[in-house]
Parts: C-alpha cells; structure tokens; sequence
C-alpha cells in the first residue's frame, strides 16, 4: 500500500512536471521544442521531384540521390525559407520500377511558382563523350555519359579568352574539379584523346570541344557562345551547385496560412471537447476508477505531446488522427480492466483483491490487442507513403504509451486509494465506488 | 446468449448490409481523389460573394487547361479539379476565377500520375501485409487452444470481419460521396487502416475471454458445449464492447462537429467503421466460430 502510495506520487509529480513541459515550451515563440507542424497544418509549399537516373549507373544512384539532395538544399536555402526540409526518397522494390524522388519542404512559402523558378535555377551539368556510328550511309553521333557530372564541381569562374571569331576577348566559364573529379576527368581525356567532350547544360550541348592531350589539374573551360551576362550567371549558378541528374516537378501542392490555422484551432477544440465528454463519460459510468482513467488519460496525453515535441514528430492531420486513435486504445484498456474488476467484486472478493485479479486477467486481452496493433503500424510505416506514414508513427507511439500507462498508471493509482479489506468489513462504500452503471449489483 | 441463439438472423442480417455496401460500392463507384488519379486541385475563398458555380466553371474553361470541374464547398469556397497543371497554368486558371471577385488562394495541390497510381497499389500492398500479420499473430497467440477450433480458425475469421469491416464503411462512403461530392483521398485510406487496427483489437478481446474459458473447462475437465461457451463470453464482454465504441465514437462526434472541414469525413468513415465493427465483433466473429467448429469436426 505505501509503496503503491509512493509511486503514485511520483506518477502524479512526472505527470505535472510533463504538463508543464508541454505548456510552457507552446507558450514561448521560440522554444526549441514547440510543435512541429505539418505543411497541411502550418501552410506552405511541398514540391516532389523525380530524378532522372536513366543516364547513371545504378551501383552509383544513392551516391548521385544525396549529391543532388545537398545540391538542393543549398539551392533552398539560398531561398530563404525558415526550416526547409530537403529529403529523398526511393520508392520500394513492391512497386517493381524503382524511382528516386526529391520531395522539399517548405514552411510559410505558398507561391509554388517562385518557389518552382528558384529550384529550377539549379543547372544540370554532365560531360558526354560523342560516338558516331554509321547507320547506312549517314553518321549518327551519340552522345554517352561519362559519370562525371555536376557533383565533382567544387566551384566555377568567369573568365575572358580570345575569342577567335570576335577578335575581342570572349566571356568563359572556368570549372574546377573536386579532387575525384580531378581525376575522373584527367582518366577521361586520356583515355579518348581526338574525340569529342561535350558539356551538357540542362540537356543541351553548349560546348563540344575535341579533345587535344590528357588535361592534369581538374579544371576544365566552357567557352561556348555566352553574352557576358549569361555566363556571369551561369557561374553564379553554378558556384550553389550544379545537378548530378536532371529533376522533374512531379507533385506540388500549396496550403495557405489562413486554412492551415483554421484546421489547428478546430482540431485544439474537437480534442479538448472529445476528451471532456469522454472524462465525463467515464466518471458517471465507472466512478472512482473513471475519475482514475481521466487522470492517467491526461497524464498519457501530457506523455505522448511531450514525446511527440522531443524526438520531434512532424504533426500532420494524418498524424492527428494516429493520436485519436491512441487514445482510444488507451481508454479501451483501462475499459477492460474495470469490467474485469467489477465481475471479481461480484463475485464476492475485496475491492483491493478485485482490483489486483481484475488487472492480471484483462493482460491477455491488452497484450495481444496491442501487440497486433503495433505490429500493423510498424507495417504500415514500413510499407506506406508518406501520409500514411505520419500516422503509422503516431499511432505507434501512442499504443506503445498506452502499453504502459493503462497497466501502470490506472493500476498504481488504483492499489494506492483502495484500502485493503478483511472479508468481514463492511466494504459498501468501496463497493459503491467500484461499482459501474445504474445499478449496485 | 441471445446473440447465439439469434445468430443465424445476424448472418443473415450481415449478408444484407455486406450486400448493401458491395452494391453501393458497384452502383455509385468510389470517385478517386487525385491522390490516385493524378490531376490538380485548387482550393479557392472569395472574398464576398461567391459567384454562381455555372459562371465560375464557363470563367475556369478559359484558362484553356483541359477539363475543368468547380464544386462549391462551404458558403465562400469553391474546389476546381483539373488534370496536374504547371506553375504557369496554374497561375492562369487562378487569374480567370478571380475576374470578377477578389479571391483568396487556400490550397493547391497536384499530383502527377505516376505518384497517384503508386500511391493506390502502395496502400493496397499494406492493408494486405497488415492483415496476413494479423492472422498470423493471432494463429500464435491462441496456439494453445486447439479444439473445437485450430487457432488458425481464429486467425482466418478475424480476417473475414476485417474484410467486412473494411467494405462497409467503403460501401458507405460510395453513397456518401455519390450525394455530397466527396472523394476519395488518402485520409480515406488512412481511415481504413486506424480501422483496422480498432477491430481487431475488439474482435481479440472476445476471442480472449473464450480463450480464457476454453482454458479453464479443460483443467477442471468440465464439458461445456462450445455454443455455451461462445455465450457467456460475448455476454460478459458486452458492456466493455459498447463502453468502448461509445467513448471512441463520441470523441469522434466531437472531431465531425468541432474538429476541420479536412478530418470531416475521415471521422465520419470511422464513425461508420467503429459502429459497424463493434456489431461485427459481437455478433458475427464470435458467432461464426461455431459453424466452423462443426466444420472442422468433419
């Protein structure tokens, strides 16, 4: 009894102390650990893009999908977006063709086209080395990728030659190489001396010099046809970063702050209301361990936000609805318990000894509804896109919780007020108060 | 009791609504939203009035960006599904339906088709895997209890409530959607899986307590028909079977009335779900047992 005592306290302290975490990290604008709100939540842009791999060689395409994701990223900063999140994702074997994608995040941005202009900015640079095979009488000239390509870029410069047909000096773009870049391209000209190089920019060949001897150092210059001002800005393009791969817009979509607002506050009001007719609810029909649900229910709550504001979980309305579902796990256990309870007090045990057997036998039931319930989240999280990921992980994480707030919480705070009984004590007041429903059977 | 002596009515009663749902789902069709089909949405508030939907859509068809369909939602807003557009597009359609009244722009989304079609067989392909787990957990977790039925029995009619569980609410969303306009999106499928996981956690608490039973009768060497079994099992988990989808269904009440228009329906689905699963598990899974007790006597 004083040990169950004592552990309610402390239950009750955790509880408060986990409360007020939650609250005053909301009440403060720039905590670090406010909520992490979706974009469907908060507002904002998400664009989606698919990566070109058809040209790279699949040992290679992780190594070109976080390139072209530290590529981005650069280039979304440079937006200036407060938390931009730049993530890959390749679609699983289950779908049969794998697929690369780039999707980006960002928060407060709703103008989908200057957000689409600022990315596309980002130029796709590849070095291709021309063939030419006959076909019947004419000579068609293909161009094959090298694998050197934007990512061995480490910077490009603006430069003046002598131009051969203006006579004046004509604008160049100098490229240095990286060092594996260095020595991809020395392994490159080489190896094809007298065939053609050419610099792919976005697809199209802007320069097709022939290669005249090995060329050590890592630099390597474009001198195509530029006015000084296209190659002023194709140098500034360059230097936040140049695409391994080419990227195509495949999703975007845009929520406005004024509808994500709306969905916060109605979704703060449906929560709070939901879980006022519940409490109410359970304390009519359960009494004194409805009164106990209620609390370890708000303590699991104040648990599970406090969880959801560390790891940090991103809330979505997905995710939101995983937390709803949680809750109702948690109070379907505490449910089982009771009625367990309440059959042992009919038939005739203690209250202390009813509460003790009705817990012990209601922990199948607990055990394997949860368990199949987390199994099928973790599968879900596993197997699911990104919207149905957002719930799986909440979802898990609150039957987890619940896991083990209904059978520690409910029961410690049961065993620390029921007093232990002898058989001859008249126990009716303890009886009325574990009793449930309209009648005292 | 009175679930077992009755229960031929409620498999009969269960043919019906399945039935039902399964004609609703053929008659009306599930509208796909563009998480499946691929397209665009754009979700747009005028100001004041809104103009009459026939003009808006007559205004919209000039931004010249194939089919154009405009549905009103709410007093002030107007939903506009077209096929995935680019920024510039975009930028037309919205220029067009703001002609004549200040606009305000909520949402816009598009989705190319490749990703919508993925995302179809990709829920599919999980609502499959959940449920073979589930079946196999369950076939391990009653692994003791052998007789009348093999804990495979258990696992393969969780599987079927689950089937119906999943139908009906689907059945009811195609007729839903047939008068309200709703589609089918991807809080659609999320609501299925929370689904899911509701009903099987019902359906295993009754499968539980005949565990329990089953149990008990044979180390007291006690000869109990199973049909009695069954009886006192769902009867004793009655008022927890009901308690439970109360306070689930309130909170989800609470979430319809109060909560945003984007979880309206989600919580409507699951409203349908939890009433129609809680049914399903009181008076079909346990139930359908005995049938398949006698099933596996032969």
């Amino acid at each position: 009894m004083t040990r169950y005592r004592v552990f309610a306290c402390i239950a009750l302290v955790v509880g408060f102390l986990l409360t007020y975490f939650v609250w005053s990290t909301e009440a403060n604008p720039f905590g670090a650990y406010r909520f992490r709100l979706g974009l469907d939540l908060a507002g904002g842009t998400e664009l989606v893009y698919k990566a070109d791999m058809s040209q790279t060689a699949s040992g290679e395409r992780a190594d070109a999908l976080a390139a072209l994701q530290g590529v981005v990223e650069r280039r979304v900063n440079l937006f200036g977006v407060a938390e931009p999140l730049v993530q890959t994702e390749q679609a699983s074997a289950l779908s049969g063709t794998t697929e690369d994608r780039l999707i980006v995040d960002l928060p407060g941005v709703t103008d989908i086209k200057a957000a689409v202009a600022a990315l596309g900015q980002t130029p796709t640079l590849e070095f291709r080395l021309a063939t030419s095979t006959k076909v019947g009488t004419s000579t068609e000239i293909a161009f094959l990728p090298t694998g050197l390509t934007g990512r061995y870029l480490s910077s490009a410069a603006l430069g003046f030659g002598s131009g051969a047909t203006a006579g004046l000096s004509a604008p160049q773009v100098i490229l240095n190489f990286n060092s594996d870049g260095a020595k991809l391209f020395e392994k490159i000209t080489s190896e094809n001396v007298g065939q053609v190089l050419a610099i792919f920019l976005d697809g199209q060949p802007i320069s097709t010099p022939v290669i005249q001897e090995a060329i050590p150092g890592g630099q390597a210059t474009i001198s195509g046809k530029f006015t000084a001002t296209q190659a002023r800005d194709l140098v500034r393009n360059l230097n936040f970063g140049a695409l391994p791969v080419p990227i195509t817009l495949e999703n975007s979509s845009a929520v406005g702050p004024t509808l994500g607002a709306a969905a916060i506050s109605a979704g703060v009001v449906a929560g709070v209301i939901g879980f006022i007719i519940v409490a109410l609810f359970m304390i009519l029909w359960y009494r004194l361990p409805g009164v106990i649900a209620t609390l370890a229910l708000a303590e699991y709550i104040a648990f599970m936000l406090a969880v959801i504001k560390i790891i940090p979980v991103t809330l979505t309305a997905s995710g939101i609805a995983g937390l709803i579902i949680s809750v109702g796990m948690a109070v379907d256990a505490n449910v089982l318990i009771f009625e367990r309870s309440k059959e042992e007090l009919r038939e005739g045990k203690s209250p202390r000894e009813a509460v003790h057997i009705g817990f012990s036998r209601a922990w199948p039931a607990i055990r394997d509804g949860h368990l199949t319930m987390i199994i099928s989240g973790v599968i879900l999280f596993w197997l699911g896109t990104s919207i149905v990921q957002g719930f799986a992980l909440v979802f898990v994480l609150g039957v987890l919780a619940s896991f083990i707030s209904a059978v520690s919480l409910s029961r410690v705070f049961l065993l620390a007020i029921v007093p232990d009984l002898e058989p001859e004590q008249e126990g009716r007041g303890w009886k009325f108060l574990l009793s449930s429903g309209f009648r005292n059977k | 009791m009175f679930v077992i002596t009755h229960r031929r009515f409620f498999f009969w009663f269960t043919g019906l609504l399945l039935a039902a749902a399964l004609g609703a789902i053929l008659a009306f069709g599930l509208p796909l939203g563009i998480d499946f089909t691929g397209g665009s949405l754009t979700q747009i508030s005028y100001q004041d009035t809104r103009p009459a939907v026939a003009d808006l859509q007559t205004a919209a068809a000039k931004a010249n960006v194939g089919a154009v369909s405009v549905r009103a939602v709410g007093d002030k807003e107007i939903s506009v599904r077209t096929r995935s557009l680019t920024p510039a597009e975009h930028d037309t359609l919205l220029a067009s339906l703001s002609s004549t009244a200040s606009t305000t722009e909520l949402a816009y989304t598009s989705v190319g088709p490749a990703l919508g079609s993925q995302f179809a067989s990709k829920a599919l392909w999980a609502i499959a895997a959940v449920m073979l787990v589930i079946v196999l957990y369950i076939a391990f977790a009653f692994r003791k209890v052998s007789r009348p039925v093999p804990s495979l029995g258990y696992g393969i009619i969780v599987i079927a409530m689950l089937a119906i569980d999943i139908i009906v609410p689907t059945g009811f969303y195609a007729a839903y959607a047939h008068y309200t306009g709703a589609e089918v999106d991807s809080l659609f499928v999320v609501a299925l899986l929370a689904l899911l996981g509701y009903c099987v956690n019902d359906v295993i608490v009754i499968f539980d307590r005949i565990r329990e039973h089953l149990a008990r009768n044979e180390k007291l060497g006690a000869h109990e028909p199973f049909e009695e079994t069954i009886g006192k099992s769902i009867n004793e988990t009655l008022t927890r079977s009901i308690n439970t989808a109360l306070t689930v269904a309130l909170a989800l009440i609470a979430l319809i009335y109060f909560g945003a228009a984007a979880t309206r329906n989600f919580a409507l689905v699951m409203l349908v779900g939890v009433v129609a699963g809680t049914f399903s598990s009181i008076c079909r899974s346990a139930p359908l047992l005995i049938p398949i007790s006698s099933w596996f006597k032969k």
